[in-house]
């Protein structure tokens, strides 16, 4: 039936096997999406939201490179908040609320605009290996489409088992089929696979929730946006979300429970998140706290359902319902479905190369939860750059690969593959050493001539790039030059509680002060005020966090430029680590298998000493 | 967050190029850019930087004006030297204190203490080498990582290491709090106490500061029992120090006040390493180089676990020993009586008035008489347990480590004190966690979520 041989086909649709479809296919490639059901193309299979917290900066990376997260999130929003605003530039991170079903509908229609992508609804059960490369995929249906490349997004869909309470049955997500097939294939082939579990909350009916007796979180009173493009624009009106928490009679009502938890009857057998625990987890771990917040989020502009987060359960659906019921505003809820736990299976992600691909099968790759990660924009970032990756090897360029000091996308594939992980791995900024650098405000800045360079970003977003660019130094060198008098400026101080000045002094010292801001600057000079009109908002803050955090900013780059010295020397895939006597057995068997790609990724691999790196160096000056 | 130091071929090295604590010189080698530029920031006398490649150079060391040994310099220009780098070996006075004050010196002024092989290492790496001694260089780098690890397993037996890793777990609960603050300030998570905070970070401050002071006086490099030789002037001090170390280190003579400066030693007694310092007599000083040399004395009384108190019997009286040790600073020492120059009395009477005086053994140091039964004391009241080690750094690699995480500390407070932003105070102690954690080997980044996800309840 299909003469056609693809470049590249992308198995699964959800955050990461459409963010590689995209990327794949606006580089180039001629792609196969293949879906089990065209229905439930990105699906937000847990809460109704994107970015938070390290998240937000992932999105807003993905979206300097060129990625489409970022529209999609902006155009399905029902709220935006910016988190963290009290604190350094370097924690402010954007999140948004979003309709699950425009979501997911944005995504289709983005997809359907973009020109290579086909789809196929169907089930991918066998992969085709010729001479240890991938050269087609089978599926369910008995149909054969031959490809160049594989990317295999599966999420929780292999060998996915849902527990609620003492059931049990087969499925990749609520009320949709799990798929076997491929994670037996890959095991016979040598790969080694592990069993991951999550959860998701009881989803309730909005019209039985009782507000007066909750905490409104609205969003900010000026709303800003993921994507740095003109395409998407900043919500005019937004959802709140509600806050409010459990009790020690919500916590006894779940006890009761307890003996029919598959989590504690030892049914199940995965690994889960200890950062996202159950509310059963978190009751039994941490039994003196009295209260846990709820985060009662809507699902969209229309629907009623609202996701009850913090409240992750695989207790029976009665013990749901009853312990719901005794939570402040919750004594009516009616439930839609109740919570459930997923096992699932992952392929540990040291067995992949920093490109994603697989080491052991050429043109290989994996992205998202199949990598043992959690989370959509984790799984987004992963599938972007398997779609960037597999493109490159299908045409012969070189991987492209991001460094800690370049990008959080960066420090969660290092970590993937130089660590691995034990339980599902989410992103914090406290993983990235260089997180001043990271941040949400430079994204483009750090990122988008390199998705520009291949062609992934469009000209005019690299134009808008240059342009905020140019502004930005231009605000920096005025800011530099321009000195202020006492007369002008000692009210806004005073007012503000921050020593006043004796004579001239220049703009961009007055900003180091903690208490000072541009903002207040403005206040005190009218040059400063008219000047800084001709200029976007966006350039004036990034001058302004440029040169107000200047000293951590230039350690952290020294840094990162010392240590990066190492992720500079390549290592060849085939260099012989056995060789290398002076070394412990122990770096040795682990070098040779997980054969990184650099010596600044072997320095990573746990277990190797500095002394380690230093003998290997001498070995690559032969 | 680990940081092999290793590879930065860019700096310049520094490290004592001879065996510690043996022989009458000592030779301190630069390697590196700046090599000849510190060596000329410390030798008062001659300019350095202008001389030819291969010469040697008198010149006198000196601290900010204080004059630390008179040292021979000897010039190597890049290429044509060990390393193919600049390099200037400096020839000192054997003394380790001298040595080290020598390598501190050079550390403040911007070098790095070499890494172990690391002066072959940048050897090899510059070509110095036939490619095919590549292994040999590889073996070397790895026999020398291994000693130097043993090394300081060895010493981060006892307190040293408690201490270490007591700040350092305090610290790690504190940067979790700060990152869970971070990481999960929208959820519902408890907050660090910034009051309760700073005075951790100061009393930390406290902590590493008096351990760099440990380092800084003189117990550098060797470690063991520290044990001070003291007396009045001319009690035979550095004889006895000479006679356990069997060999004329020491400036022995009979002026009095020879001794002008702490002289330390290390000696192996059934297994266990004792620290000797030969002391400057304590006595009136009449000039300022000796006066400071007493000064250092007491300092020195006041850190040892062992102070040998040194008498001559032939011209001290019970009255005048007792009027002595009634002088002796404020120590926690335990005290050993030894009464030396046996030989010179005529009559064993009267020897009881001394005994009522505590713990005492009669000595020559001289002679060499009685030396047996002063080591079988020292080794018996250690195995007793009746010394108290004190956290004593002793290894330069260490201080230099404490001395970036006290920077880093500091700098934390700094950013509290001018209500920084708490990412930016989490930076400065996450700098000082990775710097404590070159001491004890652990990493930071993994400790720090280990610690959140254990200790509190987080995640929606």
């Amino acid at each position: 039936m299909n003469k056609q041989v693809y470049d590249i086909v992308v198995v699964g649709a959800g955050h990461a096997g459409c963010e590689a479809a995209a990327a794949a296919a606006n580089m180039g490639s001629k792609v196969l999406l293949v879906t089990m059901n065209m229905q439930t193309i990105a699906q937000m299979s847990c809460n109704p939201a994107m970015g938070g917290v390290a998240k937000g900066q992932i999105v807003r990376e993905i979206d300097a490179l060129g990625g489409y997260s970022g529209i999609v999130s902006d155009r399905s929003a029902i709220q935006f908040r910016m988190l963290n605003r009290s604190k350094g530039p370097a924690m402010w991170s954007p999140r948004t609320q979003n309709d699950r079903m425009l979501f997911a509908q944005e995504w289709r229609l983005m997809l359907e605009q973009t020109p290579n992508v086909d789809f196929w609804q169907d089930t991918v059960v066998k992969l085709d290996i010729k001479n240890g490369q991938v050269a087609g995929v089978f599926t369910a249906m008995g149909v054969y489409f031959a490809c160049r490349a594989v990317v295999l997004t599966n999420g929780t869909f292999l060998n996915g088992v849902i527990h609620i309470g003492e059931k049990r049955f087969g499925g990749g997500r609520s009320g949709e089929k799990a798929a076997t097939g491929i994670t037996e294939q890959l095991v016979a082939l040598g790969f080694e696979a592990g069993r991951m579990k999550t959860g998701t909350p009881p989803r309730i009916d909005g019209r039985s929730l009782d507000y007066s007796k909750m905490e409104e979180q609205p969003g900010d009173e000026v709303p800003g946006k993921f994507s740095y493009s003109r395409e998407t624009r900043a919500l005019s009106k937004q959802r709140s979300c509600w806050i409010t928490y459990t009790n020690p009679e919500v916590h006894d009502i779940l006890k009761t429970g307890f003996d029919k938890s598959p989590m504690y009857t030892g049914r199940i057998q995965g690994l889960g998140p200890r950062y996202c625990p159950s509310i059963e987890d978190k009751i039994n771990r941490f039994a003196e706290r009295d209260r846990h917040q709820i985060f009662v989020e809507p699902e969209g502009w229309h629907t009623v359902e609202v996701y009850v987060n913090g409240f992750s359960t695989s207790l029976p659906e009665d013990v749901q319902q009853q312990a719901l019921n005794s939570i402040p505003g919750f004594e009516q809820a009616k439930m839609f479905r109740p919570g459930y736990a997923i096992e699932y299976d992952y392929f540990p992600p040291t067995q992949l190369f920093s490109s994603l691909q697989t080491k052991q099968i050429h043109n290989l790759f994996f992205a998202g939860q199949i990598n043992g990660t959690t989370g959509y924009e984790e799984a987004a970032c992963q599938g972007l750059m398997a779609g960037i990756n597999a493109h490159n090897r299908v045409h012969e360029k070189e991987a492209f690969l991001l460094k800690r000091s370049d990008a959080y996308i960066g420090v969660l594939i290092d970590d993937l593959v130089n660590k691995g992980t034990d339980e599902p791995y989410r992103m914090f900024t406290s993983r990235a050493e260089y997180r001043i650098l990271l941040r949400q405000d430079n994204a483009d800045l750090r990122l988008s001539e390199m998705g520009h360079n291949m062609g992934l970003l469009p000209e005019t977003r690299w134009e808008d790039v240059q342009e905020k660019l140019a502004q930005t130094q231009a605000i920096t060198k005025y800011l530099q030059k321009l000195s202020v008098d006492p007369e002008e400026m000692n009210g806004v101080l005073e007012a503000l509680e921050t020593p006043v000045i004796n004579q001239k002094v220049k703009l961009d010292g007055l900003l180091m002060r903690p208490q000072l801001g541009l903002s207040d600057l403005r206040k005190g000079s009218t040059l400063l005020d008219n000047f800084l009109k001709d200029y976007s908002t966006e350039a004036v803050e990034e001058a302004e966090i440029q040169l107000k955090y200047a000293p951590y900013i230039e350690k952290e780059h020294e840094l990162a430029q010392r240590l990066g010295q190492l992720d500079d020397i390549r290592m060849r895939e085939d260099f012989d680590y056995q060789q290398v006597t002076a070394m412990s057995k122990e770096a040795r068997e682990k070098l040779s298998r997980l054969k990184p790609a650099s010596l600044g990724q072997a320095s990573r691999v746990s277990g190797i000493s500095p002394s380690d790196i230093s003998i290997l160096m001498v070995y690559l000056n032969k | 967050m680990n940081r092999p130091q290793i590879f930065n071929t860019d700096d310049t090295i520094v490290a004592l190029a001879t065996p510690a604590g043996v022989g009458a010189i000592g030779v301190i080698r630069l390697s590196g850019p700046r090599a000849i530029d510190l060596a000329n920031q410390i030798c008062r006398n001659k300019d350095l930087s202008v001389q030819a490649s291969h010469t040697v150079h008198f010149g006198i060391v000196e601290d900010d004006g204080r004059r630390i040994d008179e040292a021979v310099f000897t010039l190597f220009r890049a290429p044509a030297s060990f390393t193919k780098e600049d390099v200037v070996e400096i020839s000192l006075h054997g003394s380790s204190f001298i040595l080290d004050q020598v390598i501190q010196l050079l550390i403040r002024r911007g070098a790095r203490l070499a890494q172990p092989g690391e002066f072959t290492f940048r050897a090899f790496l510059n070509g110095r080498f036939d490619l095919s001694q590549a292994e040999a260089v590889a073996d070397l780098i790895a026999a020398d990582n291994e000693h130097a690890h043993r090394v300081a397993m060895n010493q981060m037996r006892g307190g040293f290491s408690q201490e270490i890793g007591r700040l350092r777990t305090q610290l790690v609960d504190f940067a979790s709090l700060l990152e869970l603050e971070l990481d999960f300030s929208e959820e519902d998570v408890e907050f660090a106490n910034r009051r309760q905070l700073k005075e951790l970070l100061l009393r930390i401050v406290q902590v590493v500061s008096s351990l760099q002071e440990s380092f800084r006086l003189g117990n550098v490099i060797k470690n063991g029992v520290a044990t001070v030789i003291a007396g009045r002037p001319n009690a035979g001090k550095s004889t006895l120090l000479n006679a356990l170390l069997n060999e004329e280190k020491a400036i022995v003579s009979h002026i009095p006040g020879t001794t002008r400066d702490v002289i330390e030693d290390v000696i192996s007694i059934g297994g266990v390493k004792f620290r000797f310092y030969d002391t400057a007599g304590i006595r009136e000083a009449e000039d300022m180089i000796e006066s400071i040399g007493v000064e250092r004395t007491f300092e020195k009384m006041g850190q040892a676990a062992i102070i040998l108190y040194l008498f001559d019997l032939s011209t001290t009286s019970p009255a005048q020993l007792q009027a002595e040790l009634d002088t002796l600073a404020r120590h926690n020492a335990a005290l050993l009586l030894v009464a030396n120059k046996m030989d010179e009395i005529k009559s064993l009477e009267g020897l009881e008035a001394y005994r009522k005086m505590g713990e005492m053994l009669f000595i020559s140091a001289k002679k060499k008489e009685g030396l047996d039964a002063l080591v079988q004391k020292l080794l018996s009241w250690v195995e007793a347990g009746k010394i108290q080690n004190e956290p004593v750094v002793a290894n330069a690699r260490h201080y230099e480590a404490l001395g970036k995480a006290n920077e880093a500390l500091q700098s934390a407070v700094h950013a509290m004190d001018a209500a920084l932003p708490t990412d930016l105070v989490a930076q400065e102690i996450r700098q000082s966690l990775h710097y404590l954690g070159e001491i004890t080997g652990e990493v930071t980044t993994d400790d720090l979520l280990g610690n959140i996800f254990s200790k509190f309840c987080i995640g929606k």
